[in-house]
């Protein structure tokens, strides 16, 4: 999608090889005075409406430093009348919300099934792609059908097979199921598997690669992108999980960061400024990978239509 | 398929039917060249952790929630096989059953086609030519960054009552200050203004679906005189329609599972008076607060139901109002 050669802001003309950014929008006339006001017209469009956007996290970070009168205060406190820093440290140092330790829960679950779902759906994808087997369409159909499926049909029952080889309140059925494959992924990364030239596959074959050889050295490296984006995406999807960790974990000290906000919600209900502190300590983890890898984000929606 | 214990929970797919096709496929093996059948190994083994996951956590699940969803079951002891008494109860003494669908069912039909609306406005204003259009792009896709948790929370503070930033921003502009979370007439209104923050990773799959348009087109459409509207109308529309589905179909399924703002809001019970208990809260206060798997998996089923009879039926009206290039239908 970063089809970015903006070219010059002025030109509205008719001429061939502009994208279609215009859509819809007046081509506008050449009268100086309208060349002039049009960027700064769509300018304030465009900044009014990231304002709104933007507006939720100022409040959550300036709250996060502000004292509970003047998260409340009339007329508007709109900048802490003194920083009050300490409210970080005290929102992490919180019994009932270990950071450090949720923080890592966070990493470590959101960690495990995104390197398990990456590899999973590569090879998985890359046998539905390139190689023939007995029953592989139908399989593949059935692959897309389950996308189909609330996942609180089959939530009750894996919960009971998980009772009973005793796994609840563990990790396990959070990371075991998502690490064999995930419908969608695996949907996109046939897709690109696809894509590649059968040159490449079969010259290796007359040279004697195996099948895993041609995946691994040859195939996987020409996907690389496309593994950013099922890693970035599952990562994200895994920091948000909520429900999985809601029913399977108990004990506060195992919990998420997104399951922790919500059991320090639950016990403060007042203390504001604390739970802005704890809200933007859960959030800013995400946000900085975000700045990292930005183009794998944004390329990826774009591609695939996957939401954040 | 035993992990379940006891003999009354087996699945109902029959042995014999498993062993056909296995029969089936082992004889294909068996007829291929050395060549394929190395390959239809090697496939089998890529695929091989998927069709674990097909069986043991989506074909077996969904087969079992349908066959729990005729008994009553509470995880301690077996199921009891009760029939379509539990199906029975959704229409009878459940008193939350309705509440929840027409709370799940406001939050759609209002929340979906908002969502689609704005995410286009919000695409074409994306789309426009201006300096520094992709921080704009950037900053538009933020709040998808957010946990759903922590997003919940802010917008809890932001809709305080009281003394609420927003009640705070109406207020001063002279508006009526509603009582949003704590009002039942509001808190669902309120729910979908918080939907309508994440709205920019839709917006990005328009925006991506305009940037396919040929600009050669609309600059022809302008060329014989047509306008602005006429073009966004006659051209953007009709070649977008297939993203609008796209957008159409994930929005219904996923507004009729929202799930985790819902319950940091009103908690299991929906405060303020059951005004937020969704369909999804609804099943998982069944099935994890009450553990009444049995009823619970036929909410489930019935939910699944709706999703999939709603689906269809878009599918089914995308004949009439999707456009696809060089195919007819």
């Amino acid at each position: 999608m970063e089809q970015n050669p903006e070219g010059p802001a002025r030109v509205y003309s008719l001429d061939a090889g502009r994208s279609s950014r215009d859509v819809g929008l007046p081509i506008v006339g050449r009268s100086s005075v309208r060349r002039r006001l049009v960027p700064v017209v769509r300018h304030a469009l465009l900044a009014g409406v990231a304002l709104l956007f933007l507006l939720p996290f100022y409040w959550m970070v300036t709250s996060a430093l502000k004292d509970n009168t003047e998260i409340f205060a009339r007329p508007i406190q709109w900048w802490p009348r003194t920083m009050r820093w300490e409210n970080f440290g005290t929102a992490m140092n919180y019994p009932g919300f270990p950071f450090l330790r949720l923080l890592w829960n966070s990493v470590y679950y959101s960690g495990t099934v995104t390197v398990g779902t990456v590899i999973s759906c590569a090879a998985v994808g890359y046998g539905f792609a390139r190689l023939r087997f007995p029953g592989r369409d139908f399989l593949f159909i059935l692959t897309v059908a389950t996308l189909m499926i609330p996942p609180i049909v089959t939530f009750i029952p894996t919960y009971v097979i998980f009772k009973n080889v005793n796994l609840l309140g563990t990790y396990a059925p959070l990371i075991i199921p998502n690490c064999l494959g995930n419908a969608f992924f695996i949907f996109l990364m046939r897709q690109f598997f696809k894509g590649l030239p059968w040159e490449l596959s079969d010259a290796a074959k007359v040279d004697g690669a195996g099948e895993l050889r041609i995946f691994w050295q040859i195939m996987l490296p020409l996907v690389r992108s496309a593994l950013m984006v099922v890693a970035v995406f599952t990562f994200l999807y895994t920091w948000h999980d909520f429900f999985g960790p809601l029913i399977y974990l108990s004990d506060v000290s195992q919990y998420p960061l997104s399951l922790g906000l919500f059991a320090f919600r639950a016990q403060r209900t007042t203390e504001w400024a604390l739970l802005m502190a704890a809200s933007t300590l859960a959030t800013a983890p995400l946000v900085v990978l975000f700045f990292f890898t930005q183009r794998y984000f944004l390329g990826g929606i774009a591609m695939t239509g996957i939401k954040g | 398929m035993t992990l379940s214990g006891g003999p009354a929970q087996r699945v109902p797919v029959s042995t014999e039917e498993v062993w056909d096709m296995a029969v089936i496929a082992g004889g294909r093996l068996v007829r291929m060249s050395p060549m394929r059948r190395r390959e239809a190994l090697a496939g089998f083994l890529f695929v091989f952790p998927w069709l674990l996951s097909l069986l043991l956590f989506t074909t077996y699940p969904v087969l079992r929630a349908f066959y729990l969803s005729f008994t009553e079951y509470n995880i301690v002891q077996p199921p009891k096989w009760t029939g379509i008494a539990n199906y029975r109860t959704m229409f009878t003494t459940d008193t939350a059953f309705w509440p929840s669908v027409r709370n799940s069912a406001y939050y759609a039909l209002i929340s979906v086609p908002l969502r689609l609306v704005l995410a286009l406005a919000l695409a074409l204003l994306l789309n426009l030519r201006a300096r520094g259009i992709g921080a704009y792009r950037t900053l538009y896709y933020l709040p998808a960054l957010a946990p759903p948790v922590a997003g919940t929370i802010i917008f809890i503070l932001m809709f305080e009552p009281d003394r609420g930033l927003i009640n705070a921003v109406l207020g001063g502009l002279g508006f009526s200050e509603p009582g949003w979370l704590t009002d039942p007439k509001w808190s669902k209104p309120a729910l979908i203004i918080l939907s309508l923050w994440g709205l920019g990773a839709e917006s990005l799959i328009f925006l991506a679906g305009l940037k396919e348009i040929p600009p050669s087109l609309l600059e022809a459409a302008a060329i014989d005189g047509a306008g602005p509207w006429q073009r966004f109308r006659n051209i953007t529309i009709p070649l977008l329609t297939p993203v609008i589905l796209f957008n159409l179909v994930l929005g219904v399924i996923g507004s009729f599972q929202v799930f985790t703002q819902a319950l940091v809001i009103g908690g299991t019970t929906g405060e303020p008076l059951e005004s937020t208990l969704m369909f999804m809260v609804h099943i998982y206060r069944n099935a994890f607060r009450y553990f009444s798997m049995g009823y619970a998996s036929a909410l489930a089923v019935m939910l699944f139901l709706a999703i999939l009879a709603i689906t269809l039926i878009i599918f089914r009206s995308a004949r009439v109002w999707v456009y696809y290039e060089g195919e007819e239908r």
